[in-house]
């Protein structure tokens, strides 16, 4: 089987849309708009685990309202049910409360990983799910630092259930519904920029009271839902050895390796296979 | 079986293509064989499940938890299955790249081989997403998550099977007997064969890199940033192992089909094989030993996991290498095979050590498959299986191509 000319033309066809899919693969979004994300801060000195916040989330986003309450030493888990939960531990401090949600990452390695972009980071800050998008595939759970995703394995028609800052609410003016519901001041919205400083104030001015870190600030890139603790992060159940770079970072070097591997592999290939033919004919001649 | 070979290779140039095809779809040889009466309960269980499935939701069927999302159908039908494919890869870059003659009789085949799995494995995917009628969106409109490894592997399976199905194809022009489409197809060969390469080497490693951003999640002994690489080079000896050990069986159950020639060569083609197996697994193991070193997990060795991956290292690379190498020393064609069905566990267990038994390997409640999932898998094997025998026992795969075709 020889090369002629057609296949020649299509071979260079076929590279063409190598290099041009190659190309497509970017790696994770810029750092640029870090600036202006909104952000939710939590301040765990503060929260009575009144559970207000759970009740409002729960009718907010037309979930089944909590039956259970924070308990030291059970770990209530987010489902399909419960985009938020507070929970009791018992610290060095005394019992102390912690809420979980989404931490809506800077750099979602939710959103880096899906595949459709139905897991989107908003402008604002935001990480949302869009279900005309996603195809179901779970990656974004496998993907995400802090399990926050949670999926509808009894459904027909599943979604991803997580926190959305209440996007929707923001878009109104209006604040999300565990922060407007808070009554202990728990929950402070603002600018990404604005709650590390305050953050900072607060453990500033009293250092008796706060453990001087701000978990959120770096882990995983930054977040902007801050936590601010009487104790260290360690005995709230965080996962305090994440790593302080994103997620997104992890796969970039592999996805930047692509477009390297689609313009020098057929060039090489394509070479290697004439080097060999030329031998055959030479031992055909002398025959 | 009978001769077919006046039945098929006519040039019938499409006026009785639609007959043609009719008396091909009819089913040949004996019905009631121990493998059909095995293979077809298990079929029709599965899709019985499969309704269940798209009916109740995913976790009708399925263990999968919130903590760990994907299971065995991800796992072993797509991770694993797509490695064993890798000989698709291997063998046509030694064939069609380097023009070594001498694995052209099994060059068919594996391409059908690896081919059938993209189709199979990559088409299981479809029975895990949660959405699957959303399932165009990374390939037509405007969703393309660029920034996500899945979209180049999602993309890539659909580019690599177009590519082995144009390598494939001339067997297929060559069995409904149009000549004109087989001078075209033939010499679609070269461009697909170097697209196709170049795809697997990006997919195979693409896999592994799935998993990069769980971090946290795989256990120490498994995660590191070099899964990519080692999901590349193993895929070699993988698809290797999965040529001899398919070779090996298709030579018994399909012997009228084979002609003596390559009966007698297939001997040295698996024999040569095993040199490669044993040089790429020795490479294989060598970067295993130098990212062990590297990440510094001493501690782990001496925990359950670390037994676990001792023995994954030793048992499942280490001792059938070296099974390799003594089958090419010894010439021994037995020992041949034994290597490659413990090469193939081995494959199997690293890549389930790495996607679900390593994956969340702390979480409170652990995942095991269930039942359903594993009859589910097996149901998409046998169908796999029966469209295998279907085209070997009519197209020209094993058996030697028509002579028009030859020239």
């Amino acid at each position: 089987m020889g090369l002629d000319r057609r296949s020649f033309f299509q071979m260079l066809g076929l590279t063409g849309l190598t290099l041009a899919l190659g190309k497509d693969a970017k790696a994770a979004p810029s750092e640029e708009e870090a600036v202006s994300f909104k952000a939710v801060l939590y301040d765990s000195t503060r929260c009575v685990g009144c559970q207000s916040c759970e009740f409002a989330c729960a009718e907010t986003n037309g979930l089944p309202e909590p039956t259970d309450v924070p308990e030291t030493g059970v770990v209530r888990q987010l489902d399909e049910t419960r985009r938020t939960v507070i929970n009791s531990y018992e610290t060095s401090k005394g019992e102390v409360f912690v809420k979980q949600q989404c931490m809506h990452c800077n750099q979602p390695a939710c959103a880096a990983a899906c595949l459709t972009k139905a897991m989107f980071k908003n402008q604002e800050g935001p990480v949302t799910w869009r279900g005309n998008k996603c195809m179901g595939c779970r990656y974004c759970m496998v993907s995400c630092p802090f399990d926050i995703p949670k999926f509808e394995y009894h459904s027909a028609n599943p979604k991803i259930v997580k926190c959305t800052m209440c996007v929707d609410r923001l878009a109104e003016g209006e604040l999300p519904a565990c922060v407007e519901n808070c009554p202990a001041e728990a929950l402070t919205f603002g600018t990404r920029e604005e709650l590390i400083k305050e953050a900072r104030r607060r453990i500033h001015d009293d250092t008796d009271t706060y453990y001087d870190y701000i978990y959120g600030e770096h882990e995983a890139g930054g977040t902007s839902f801050l936590y601010l603790s009487p104790v260290s992060f360690n005995e709230l159940g965080f996962n305090t050895k994440i790593q302080k770079s994103s997620y997104p970072e992890l796969s970039k070097g592999f996805l930047y390796s692509v477009p390297s591997i689609f313009v020098l592999w057929p060039a090489m290939l394509l070479g290697l296979q004439q080097a060999t033919k030329d031998n055959e004919l030479k031992t055909e001649n002398d025959d | 079986m009978i001769n077919t070979d006046t039945m098929i290779y006519r040039d019938n140039d499409g006026k009785n293509i639609w007959q043609f095809l009719k008396q091909e779809l009819k089913p040949k040889g004996k019905w009631l064989t121990p493998f059909n009466l095995i293979s077809l309960p298990i079929m029709l269980l599965g899709l019985v499940l499969i309704v269940i499935r798209f009916w109740k939701g995913i976790g009708s069927i399925t263990n999968l938890t919130q903590d760990v999302p994907w299971g065995l159908w991800i796992g072993f039908d797509v991770v694993t299955g797509v490695a064993f494919a890798g000989g698709a890869y291997v063998i046509t870059f030694m064939v069609y790249i380097l023009n070594m003659k001498k694995y052209h009789s099994i060059v068919r085949v594996t391409v059908l081989n690896g081919f059938l799995a993209y189709v199979f494995y990559a088409g299981a995917l479809l029975l895990d997403l949660g959405r699957p009628w959303n399932v165009v969106n990374p390939i037509i409109g405007n969703s393309f998550g660029t920034s996500s490894v899945l979209f180049l592997v999602a993309w890539h399976f659909l580019l690599y099977m177009i590519a082995q199905l144009i390598e494939f194809s001339p067997a297929i022009a060559e069995w409904i007997g149009h000549k004109r489409a087989h001078k075209i197809l033939s010499a679609m060969t070269i461009g697909a064969v170097i697209f196709g390469i170049t795809l697997s080497t990006l997919h195979q490693s693409g896999l592994g890199a799935l998993f990069l951003m769980a971090k946290d999640k795989i256990h120490p002994l498994w995660y590191n940033e070099f899964i990519p690489i080692m999901f590349f080079v193993s895929s070699i000896f993988a698809g290797l192992s999965m040529v001899i050990f398919e070779g090996s069986i298709s030579n018994k159950v399909f012997s009228d089909q084979i002609s003596e020639k390559n009966q007698k060569a297939h001997h040295s083609i698996v024999i040569s094989l095993c040199k490669i197996c044993a040089m790429a697994m020795f490479a294989y193991f060598f970067l295993q030993v130098l990212i062990f070193v590297h990440e510094q997990h001493w501690s782990y060795l001496t925990t359950s996991w670390g037994l676990w991956f001792l023995t994954e290292m030793f048992v499942f690379v280490l001792l059938p290498m070296l099974l390799f190498v003594y089958s090419y020393k010894t010439n021994s064609f037995f020992m041949a095979k034994v290597a490659a069905v413990i090469t193939m566990l081995g494959i199997i267990i690293n890549r389930l050590n790495v996607t679900v038994i390593g994956f969340k390997w702390d979480a409170a409640v652990p995942y095991y498959p269930s039942w359903m999932e594993i009859a589910v898998t097996l149901a998409v094997i046998f169908t796999e299986i029966w469209i295998f025998r279907w085209i070997i026992n009519r197209m020209p795969v094993l058996r030697e191509s028509p002579q028009w075709a030859k020239k």
